[in-house]
């Protein structure tokens, strides 16, 4: 395994270059290379582009808030996930499987169910995230076992899976004419309805969330010890273990609240960038960010491009990481024995 | 400086594991910590961290309580190296050692060129540089121990405290950090160290501090309490002495 930084931080800024320009020129209206660089190059500038208006349409309105908010989504989800995994010192919680995805996604429909506005979903998913973990956690603290980390994550399946059946509730309740497809719609995960006026509340709390766990990057490594040589390192666990939980939490919830739910990226996209750089956080999180951004582009691009409908993303990432997870078992088990 | 737990009473909140107990460690010397399973050796050693309070009595160092000390300056004090283990994540060698920096750094900060010469030093001391950039995970038990006394040297503290640093590790490595405690004795820490093995605690201490049942037994000079007669009580079960005629130097055999 290589732990060099440069390197890896290379080849995940290639995959988000790849990511965007592929996302970019990709679709029912194609957009050259050159047309490309031209219509950003002039935005950026404000010169007068060369290209058609109607290019110039397609990338900057069209594909442009698509595009910053599926580089945003991935790369909050990939952050989050790796923060998750080095705090409960396991490779396998993902956001997703701490309850912050349910979580949200209860507060979610129930925001549709009572026709608020983008900010008030927001708000409900956010909030139901960061009490779903807060449960997770609670519990699981509280049931004090030999092995703290599988109670865990059967804590964070029992409640996931209650959270499940208030979402099943208040979709049974929706009305099915015009609620029940958009709550449908977005537990699914997609990017396809995103304009100019999501890409505020979704990037705020990612780029909040994100100084924080940035700002905590070594204390981070610490925190992935056992508890008490945590401590005795001078870390004061407690604290330290509510800020990260709180900025993953929030995190993963604005994301979740403005595409949906999008599993897997939490879980894959961390162990790639560990492959690549090492699990120091300092290196590890600006790879997570640029890897997770290129990935959820690729796959956002394929969402909307290989069928005549829009794929739901969550569909997409499932089939990529479900073949993914069984492969990483089955290394975990060779380490283990 | 002192590292002292006065009369305390230790223990978790549903179970008393021990009471009575004072105990007092000075910079420069190594005290070792003796007794059978269960009897209190691993939580008198957290206490005296700081990392469990205790139920009644004091853990000080010098005159002031160590629960007084923010987590951040007992750090810069007293360090651990809990047994040797495998961490779930691939650190590097320098990074295990980085993170005794820590203590050392602000809330935000990570390790700056300072600390890493400090790591440095700490690797060359223990004959481990060359394990630098190599994963934690895929070195040896033995090379484990020595990056965990590294860290603790990197950490700068005038008291280290070890649990079974020589649990698990072949013969030749339990010499290894038998020396190497000593030589932090030397460098004027103060060491702490539980083990199970009479004939660690008589080469490495100066005192042995005999725990059975949550109750001190002994304590003094390792010549004078490190007895046939007293190993006996303190484990319940026969031991035999060997002595080299040559040298005078004695060992213990479970009998």
């Amino acid at each position: 395994m290589t732990q060099r930084l440069l390197p890896g931080l290379l080849i995940a800024t290639a995959v988000l270059a790849a990511g965007l320009i592929v996302a970019f020129a990709i679709g029912r209206y194609p957009v050259g290379l050159g047309e490309l660089l031209d219509v950003l190059w002039s935005r950026a500038t404000g010169q007068q582009p060369s290209a058609s208006e109607a290019t110039q349409n397609v990338v900057l309105l069209v594909r442009g808030p698509r595009v910053i908010a599926a580089a945003l989504v991935g790369a909050a989800l990939a952050v989050a996930g790796a923060a998750f995994q080095g705090l409960f010192r396991n490779p396998l919680v993902s956001p997703d499987i701490l309850g912050a995805s349910s979580g949200a996604a209860l507060g979610a429909v129930l925001g549709i169910y009572f026709s608020l506005g983008i900010i008030g979903i927001e708000i409900l998913a956010f909030g139901g995230g960061l009490i779903a973990v807060a449960a997770v956690y609670g519990i699981g603290a509280t049931l004090q076992s030999r092995d703290p980390i599988l109670i865990l994550v059967l804590t964070g399946v029992v409640i996931g899976s209650l959270l499940g059946a208030g979402v099943g509730l208040v979709k049974y309740l929706a009305d099915p004419y015009n609620q029940l497809p958009a709550m449908t719609f977005w537990l699914l995960g997609s990017l396809a309805a995103t304009d100019a006026a999501d890409l505020i509340p979704l990037a705020g709390p990612i780029a909040l969330g994100t100084i924080v766990l940035v700002a905590l990057r070594w204390r981070m490594n610490v925190m992935s010890l056992p508890e008490e040589e945590a401590r005795a390192l001078g870390v004061p666990t407690g604290p330290m273990r509510i800020a990260i939980v709180a900025a993953a939490t929030l995190v993963t919830s604005a994301s979740v609240a403005a595409a949906g739910v999008i599993g897997w990226v939490g879980l894959v996209v961390p162990h790639l960038a560990r492959a690549l750089v090492g699990p120091d956080f300092p290196k590890l999180l600006p790879t997570c960010a640029l890897l997770g951004g290129g990935f959820l582009l690729l796959i956002d691009t394929l969402a909307r491009t290989i069928a005549p409908i829009e794929v739901p993303l969550g569909i997409l990432t499932a089939v990529i990481g479900t073949p993914f997870f069984i492969w990483l078992l089955a290394g975990m088990q060779r380490n283990w024995s | 400086m002192t590292l002292a737990g006065h009369n305390l009473t230790i223990g978790y909140s549903d179970r008393v594991v021990g009471r009575g107990l004072d105990v007092a460690l000075k910079q420069g010397e190594v005290l070792a910590l003796l007794g059978p399973n269960g009897g209190g050796k691993t939580t008198l050693l957290k206490t005296l961290l700081g990392i469990l309070k205790p139920l009644a009595g004091e853990a000080r160092i010098d005159d002031r309580s160590i629960q007084a000390y923010s987590m951040r300056d007992r750090a810069r004090r007293v360090a651990y190296v809990p047994q040797g283990h495998n961490p779930t994540f691939a650190f590097t060698v320098e990074t295990v050692v980085l993170m005794g920096r820590t203590a050392h750094g602000g809330l935000f900060s990570r390790p700056a060129a300072n600390d890493r010469a400090v790591a440095d030093r700490a690797l060359t001391e223990f004959g481990i540089a060359h394990l630098k950039e190599r994963p934690y995970t895929m070195i040896s038990g033995g090379e484990r121990q020595l990056v965990l006394l590294a860290r603790a040297l990197a950490q700068e503290p005038q008291f280290i405290v070890l649990d079974e640093p020589t649990a698990s590790l072949d013969f030749g490595n339990q010499g290894k950090v038998m020396r190497e405690i000593r030589a932090l004795a030397a460098s004027g820490h103060g060491v702490l160290f539980t083990t199970h093995d009479p004939n660690h605690a008589l080469r490495a201490a100066d005192r042995a501090y005999l725990l059975r049942g949550g109750e001190r037994v002994a304590e003094g000079a390792v010549r004078d309490v490190l007895t046939r007669q007293q190993l006996e009580a303190l484990y319940g079960a026969p031991v035999e002495t060997l002595t080299d005629p040559a040298t005078g130097q004695t060992a213990f055999l479970p009998g």
